[in-house]
């Protein structure tokens, strides 16, 4: 039992780290179709930011976080405009293939300036073990940090696409470019805010991994980019509570297979579990097949 | 003259879409466009919106060239496109749809006063308000869609055949409204099918066919003319 608690503490970290991933991918898919498999690198990237400031400047976590936000926004609009927008009418084998030369191009430019080495991040954050059941469960304060700030975000991004103006444009967009146009929406502009914004989110969760497991490198964005994307796709792509919903779903189960000796099969379920699920129900947990009316 | 389409051509990759087309509309107006399917109805009001360019050819609207402006561009000039099948935020509801139409204005208070005269106008909207657009019958969503375009607060709305799909007596009650929103001094160019009832209430009418411009007269006129009877009165 103690186990089950203890493990379902980390699947809610790994899960969070998780889920702000593939916030991004769901955004960008649902306002564009395209999966942007360059996200696990802009998380990536994200990481060394936070790293840099904290190690270089000896900046505090939060500020931290929030440049290191800052700076994914615009690499992530950086990146649409020169990668993705000149593809809009593309074939979509060729945009997929701009996507994964994107995600290779940064893997290995940052490999290039940084070097391939694992770099140890900062302990910018006071972290306490807080023993629960006569020591059994182990919550760390970090633990908390991440849940609490992953909530923190979940709930701006929800108010920002429930409640603005450009919130509810990106939603419109997604529905239907020409008639966004016609209702007087730069659509090229809320296309750029939505990779901003997906691109922050992946930001934070590039820090708070690099607060959670103490280590970063160049390449540790293809993994949790990956099963990001395969969470996206468990909820529903393109749907933001899915998005939520499956990176939890995906971060628990792989802590718990790994707890329960499957440490080595851990990926291996999580993909079959994509596949079971697809088989199921093609549009994911949360996806419905809303009919359009003619 | 409100807007002028001046020897426009349009194309589709190589298919010639309008050929020399001349349109003028005139302050205060309903002008209808009739024609019958892929005559180019819709592209003539896509570029007019924007959301084509011409190959050659001008639009003019209030004087001035329009046609290389974007879409978002040309609504705030002032003229707003209700696009063929609805084309309603599906999933949002008729509030958010509404709010959408009124992308454009900033004015918090003015927003809000046409939302309200948007249920006068529908007062079904209103019942309706937080529903999701996609669940509203035909021809509720294509209430939405006009009164989503008025918005705008346009000075020329362009209608694509708002009759579509619809029962007549919902029909009829569309066309009243159209009047009324012409009443209230917005210039109208209705695209229809529909002849007889377009021609009913427009002023002007033209008639289009492959893309060129067959006829073009009172719109009075042309109900009582033999040949428009024959090709798109009857049968
Ligand atoms: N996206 C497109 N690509 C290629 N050809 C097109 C496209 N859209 C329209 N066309 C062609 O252009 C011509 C005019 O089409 P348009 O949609 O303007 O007709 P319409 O008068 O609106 O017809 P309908 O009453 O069926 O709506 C048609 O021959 C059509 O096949
Ligand atoms: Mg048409």
């Amino acid at each position: 039992m103690e186990q089950i608690i203890q493990q379902l503490i980390n699947g809610v970290s790994l899960g969070s780290i998780y889920a702000l991933i593939a916030l991004g991918y769901t955004m960008v898919y649902g306002i564009l179709s395209l999966i942007n498999f360059a996200h696990g690198e802009i998380y990536m990237i994200g990481a060394f930011v936070g790293y840099a400031l904290t190690t270089f400047l000896g900046l505090g976590f939060i500020p931290s976080l929030l440049i290191s936000m800052l700076v994914c926004s615009i690499l992530g609009m950086i990146i649409e405009k020169i990668a993705y927008k000149p593809m809009r009418n593309s074939t979509r084998i060729a945009i997929l293939i701009t996507a994964i030369s994107v995600s290779l191009f940064l893997q290995y430019t940052m490999v290039y300036f940084v070097g391939p080495e694992t770099r140890t991040f900062p302990q910018v954050l006071e972290s306490q073990r807080l023993n629960l059941f006569n020591g059994n469960v182990i919550l760390d304060t970090k633990n908390i940090y991440i849940f609490l700030i992953t909530v923190i975000l979940m709930i701006t991004l929800q108010f920002v696409v429930k409640k603005t103006k450009v919130g509810k444009a990106m939603r419109a967009v997604s529905l239907d470019k020409d008639a966004a146009e016609l209702m007087g929406i730069n659509v090229n502009k809320i296309i750029s805010y939505t990779f901003a914004m997906g691109s922050a989110l992946a930001g934070a969760a590039g820090v708070l991994v690099g607060i959670y497991y103490n280590t970063i490198n160049p390449l540790m964005g293809a993994g949790p980019g990956l099963k990001a994307f395969v969470a996206a796709v468990l909820g529903g792509i393109g749907l933001i509570p899915g998005a939520v919903f499956g990176g939890f779903f995906l971060g628990i189960t792989e802590t718990l297979v790994s707890a329960f000796g499957g440490s080595v099969y851990k990926d291996a379920v999580a993909f079959a579990i994509l596949i079971v699920i697809l088989l199921v129900k093609p549009t994911g947990l949360l996806g419905k097949n809303l009919k359009e009316k003619v | 003259m409100m807007l002028e389409l001046k020897n426009l051509n349009v194309y589709y990759g190589a298919i010639h879409a309008l050929k020399s087309l001349n349109v003028n509309i005139d302050k205060g107006e309903i002008v209808t466009l009739i024609g019958a399917n892929g005559a180019g109805k819709s592209t003539t009001l896509k570029t007019i919106s924007g959301l084509l360019k011409p190959r050659t050819g001008e639009v003019i609207f209030d004087g001035k060239s329009i046609y290389n402006l974007s879409a978002p561009e040309i609504v705030k000039k002032g003229i707003v496109h209700v696009p063929e099948g609805r084309r309603i935020f599906s999933t949002m509801s008729v509030l958010e749809n509404l709010e959408m139409g009124a992308f454009t204005k900033n004015n918090k208070t003015e927003i809000a006063e046409d939302i309200e005269k948007a249920y006068t106008y529908f007062p079904i909207l209103k019942e309706r308000r937080e529903q999701l657009a996609g669940t509203l019958s035909g021809g509720e969503q294509q209430m939405l869609a006009i009164a989503r375009g008025l918005m705008s607060r346009p000075k020329l709305i362009l209608l694509d055949e708002p009759s579509m799909g619809l029962a007549p007596i919902i029909v009829n009650e569309i066309f009243n409204i159209i009047k009324t929103i012409n009443k209230s001094g917005t210039t109208v160019l209705l695209v229809e099918q529909n002849a007889n009832m377009a021609l009913k209430i427009a002023d002007r009418a033209y008639i289009i066919r492959t893309g060129e411009i067959e006829l073009e007269g009172k719109a009075k006129d042309l109900l009582k003319d033999e040949s428009v009877r024959k090709a798109y009165l009857e049968g």
